[in-house]
């Protein structure tokens, strides 16, 4: 047989760009790269003679000056002499709070959801299945603006708690209002000597951490179980309680109280935030729930049956041996559904909760006419927390990753 | 040993017994609720706790659902008449249903054509077919490939020349690539099947439509989009982007994944940002900024351009699901196709693609399911949609603070669509499983 291919030639031609495996990847990415630039590029072309067009040049000047508009729910000082910017900063401050609230709803609510849905109880599986499935299949702003309804209908107006034979009571030995304004609860009081209980706390938290260590040491180097639930139950509450006591209750409750028209006193939770709260943690609990049951059903049965074959405990073989397991498979889904809770809680918009779509995406726009910037900045900082939720997740997955040789 | 001994015992049975019912504890429903429902302490409390729950709630809805008005003709008629009924908590008002249920499907698209988007529904039926139940006739899926032009001229209306144009540029781009693969080679078939559908679209096809039009109209009564609303915009939407996203979405995944740096950079940014930011920015997007990066002068539909956002949108979702598929596929499936020479393209479209589809599906229906659901944040732009046609419906003095019979309507009929699909999707991951 003689040989089948050319002999290489000399040089390099032009056609190899194309045929030559070597080259081709080269040409085809520049090619794309080009295209793309060009593409981008026209598209900001065409914004910029737009723009210019309608005499809106791209300027983030706005920022500074006064909004001139009150958000109702506010973290931080803010007024309607304050700037565009400030008025963005409580919209974020806004979005985190709700979404903060809604993931720790979503969670407990979810963890419970989903194992309660493994149970070898028909009437509960099936229960928590109708759960699962009706909030899946119907769309979360339906659910928010559900929430909200029920809120604004079903609930007393704050004068239906007036008067001799009111209509309405509060509930929890008078201390909690649920109105349809919103929720009034209870406010701590610090008087003089509270800080001392507070710092007692905290050292007993730590404290707790401590005893952790110490005892897995000591369990390492000698083999001894202490009973650590209950020690440490005994640490985060004895210490705090018996100064609170001794120091004579230095922390008391502000209770709401009904003055006027409306309640005062206390801390006030309206009804958008509670309403979307409630709807974003029910809707997400339904696909955390699912998470945790595929989860838990990803350990294989071997694994707790050879942790009894080792005379684990039934509490050990969860904490050691099936839950590590099981939370490889939970947690990135779980986060991945934080992100969507947050992406979500956007839609605040439909019950007037200002969040950042409704400060900045939405008043701020409408009044500077800044279309451009102001979906800019909206985006960018979607962008960010969701870069920083998922940075954690990987980080988190990059931990667990089992080790393989 | 045995036959020994057996001499010595006094009585040996040898015939069987007849077998005895089980004892009634043991059998039976008395042994199923035993079983399932008060196994333990924990188990008992929870039973009686869920039954009480649904006690509760169902006193409380069923009467209200049952006895609900089906006559009255505004809200205060209507509560006068449940009120006689004396139920605890009143009951519900139909008859805001039986009189809007149009409006809550078809929007305030004309009532006599309504024929036309019931056709566009049942066709889209029929050209799913093929997709969804892979043992049909392959000749349907020709009209699957048609449909999207014809659902245009029946929704729309206007002439027949503009979907029929528009279908030409792809016969050029086929008729483009056969000719001249033979003649001049691959490379410079595929760039002139891509210019010259461009070249016609974009210089020809208007003047074509417009000459042709003229000539012989052809036309049915054009409906402007302001006028789509109710569910069929939902599954417009719906529908379309998701179509549209999954060939973006896959074409994504493979950039995603392909050695070509500069590519997959482009395919992890686009990804990336899309899954970054909430639809609601995309559709403000979408309603208010679309038009800066589009030629001065343009402007377009609001429904297209909703369309767009959401396409875009659902393809980072769709390329993020297909790439899993290609991940958990082993590498010995790509070094197979490698080793048996073929090349990327046909490698992907014969072996690597149609497995790791496959094992996608789970995760493209509830992509989509995501999507129609999501499709209700157009009322937030200013679209018509179920949810937005409510606040429509509550402008009416008639109707003025009517809720829970609207939303309860709405939110039965998405579930009815989504828990559908989900189960749609089950039955094709049970039919599809090849392992054992």
């Amino acid at each position: 047989m003689s040989a089948t291919t050319d002999p290489p030639k000399d040089g390099f031609q032009l056609s190899q760009l194309i045929y030559d495996t070597r080259y081709r990847s080269m040409t085809i990415q520049i090619v794309a790269l080009v295209l793309f630039l060009l593409g981008v590029g026209w598209l900001l072309n065409n914004a910029a003679q737009n723009l210019a067009a309608l005499g809106k040049p791209l300027s983030f000047g706005f920022l500074g000056e006064a909004a001139g508009y009150d958000i109702n729910q506010k973290l931080i000082e803010y007024n309607n002499q304050m700037s565009h910017g400030r008025a963005a900063l409580v919209g974020v401050l806004n979005t985190l709070l709700v979404a903060v609230l809604g993931c720790i709803l979503a969670t407990v609510l979810g963890v419970v959801i989903g194992v309660l849905r493994l149970s070898n109880n028909w009437v509960v599986a099936r229960l928590m299945t109708v759960y699962i499935e009706s909030f899946r299949n119907v769309p979360v702003l339906l659910w928010i603006v559900l929430t909200m309804a029920i809120f604004i209908e079903s609930f007393p107006a704050p004068r239906a708690f007036r008067g001799e034979n009111a209509s309405a009571s509060m509930s929890l030995w008078d201390s909690v209002a649920l109105t349809n304004r919103g929720l009034y609860i209870p406010k701590p009081e610090l008087y003089s000597g509270s800080t001392a209980v507070i710092v007692v706390f905290l050292l007993s938290i730590v404290g707790i951490f401590v005893f952790g260590t110490w005892s897995r040491k000591r369990q390492e180097a000698t083999g001894q179980i202490l009973p650590n639930f209950w020690i440490k139950l005994a640490i985060f509450f004895v210490p705090t309680l018996l100064v609170y006591f001794i120091l004579g209750r230095p922390i008391g409750l502000e209770l709401p109280e009904l003055k006027g028209f409306n309640f005062q006193g206390g801390i006030y939770m309206r009804n958008s935030l509670i309403a979307l709260t409630l709807a974003l943690g029910l809707y997400t609990a339904a696909f955390v729930a699912e998470n945790v049951r595929a989860g838990i059903m990803a350990v294989s049965k071997g694994q707790s049956e050879a942790a009894f074959a080792l005379g684990l405990s039934p509490n050990r073989t969860m904490n050691l041996i099936i839950l590590p397991q099981a939370l490889r498979v939970i947690i990135p889904p779980l986060i991945s559904q934080y992100l969507n809770l947050t992406k979500n809680s956007s839609l605040a918009i439909a019950v007037g909760y200002m969040d950042i779509t409704g400060t900045l995406g939405g008043i701020t726009l409408n009044q500077t006419g800044k279309e451009m910037e102001c979906l800019l900045i909206l985006m960018a900082i979607y962008l960010a927390i969701s870069l920083l939720i998922s940075s954690v997740m990987n980080w988190y997955n990059e931990s667990v990753k089992l080790r393989e040789r | 040993m045995s036959d020994t001994h057996a001499q010595t015992v006094a009585y040996v049975r040898e015939t069987m017994l007849p077998e005895q019912a089980p004892p009634s504890t043991a059998a039976g429903p008395i042994k199923w609720m035993r079983d399932n429902l008060f196994s333990s302490v924990l188990n008992t409390v929870l039973t009686l706790l869920s039954v009480y729950f649904l006690w509760v709630v169902l006193t409380l809805v069923l009467p209200w659902v049952w006895y609900g008005s089906w006559t009255a003709s505004s809200l205060k008629e209507c509560r006068e008449a449940v009120a006689g009924l004396g139920l605890a908590h009143g009951a519900a008002c139909w008859s805001v249903i039986g009189e809007r249920y149009l409006q809550l499907i078809y929007g305030f698209y004309p009532d006599e054509l309504y024929w036309r988007a019931n056709l566009a529904f049942i066709l889209m039926l029929v050209a799913l077919a093929p997709v969804l139940y892979p043992n049909l006739a392959r000749k349907i899926l020709w009209f699957s490939a048609l449909y999207p032009f014809v659902a245009f001229w029946l929704l729309w209306g206007g002439t027949l020349w503009t979907p029929v144009v528009a279908v030409a540029g792809f016969v050029f781009a086929y008729l483009a690539f056969e000719i001249l693969n033979r003649t001049a080679g691959s490379l410079v078939a595929v760039i002139a099947a891509i210019l010259a559908p461009v070249v016609w679209w974009l210089l020809l096809a208007g003047p074509v439509s417009n000459g042709l039009a003229s000539v012989m109209p052809l036309a049915i009564e054009p409906v402007e989009s302001a006028k789509f609303g109710g569910f069929m915009l939902s599954i417009i939407i719906g529908v379309t982007g998701i179509a549209m996203s999954l060939p973006l979405g896959i074409l994504l995944a493979l950039g995603r994944q392909s050695d070509l740096m500069i590519v997959k950079a482009i395919c992890v940014g686009f990804i990336e940002f899309i899954r970054g930011v909430p639809l609601i920015t995309l559709l403000f997007v979408a309603s208010t900024l679309l038009n800066y990066f589009l030629p001065p002068g343009t402007t377009f539909d609001i429904i297209l351009r909703v369309i767009i956002m959401v396409t875009l949108f659902a393809s980072a979702y769709m390329a993020e699901v297909v790439r899993g598929g290609l991940a958990a596929l082993p590498t010995g499936q790509y070094e197979a196709a490698d080793a048996l020479g073929l090349d990327y393209w046909k490698a992907t479209r014969l072996i690597t693609m149609p497995q790791a589809l496959k094992i996608s599906i789970p995760g493209i229906v509830s992509t989509f399911i995501g999507l129609f659901k999501d499709t209700t944040l157009v009322s937030i732009i200013g679209l018509l949609d179920p949810i937005g046609l409510t606040t429509n419906i509550r402008a009416d003095s008639n109707w003025n603070g009517i809720v829970w019979e609207l939303y309860g309507f709405i939110a039965l009929i998405f579930f009815i669509f989504c828990f559908s699909m989900s189960r749609y999707s089950m039955y094709l991951e049970r039919k599809l499983k090849t392992g054992h």
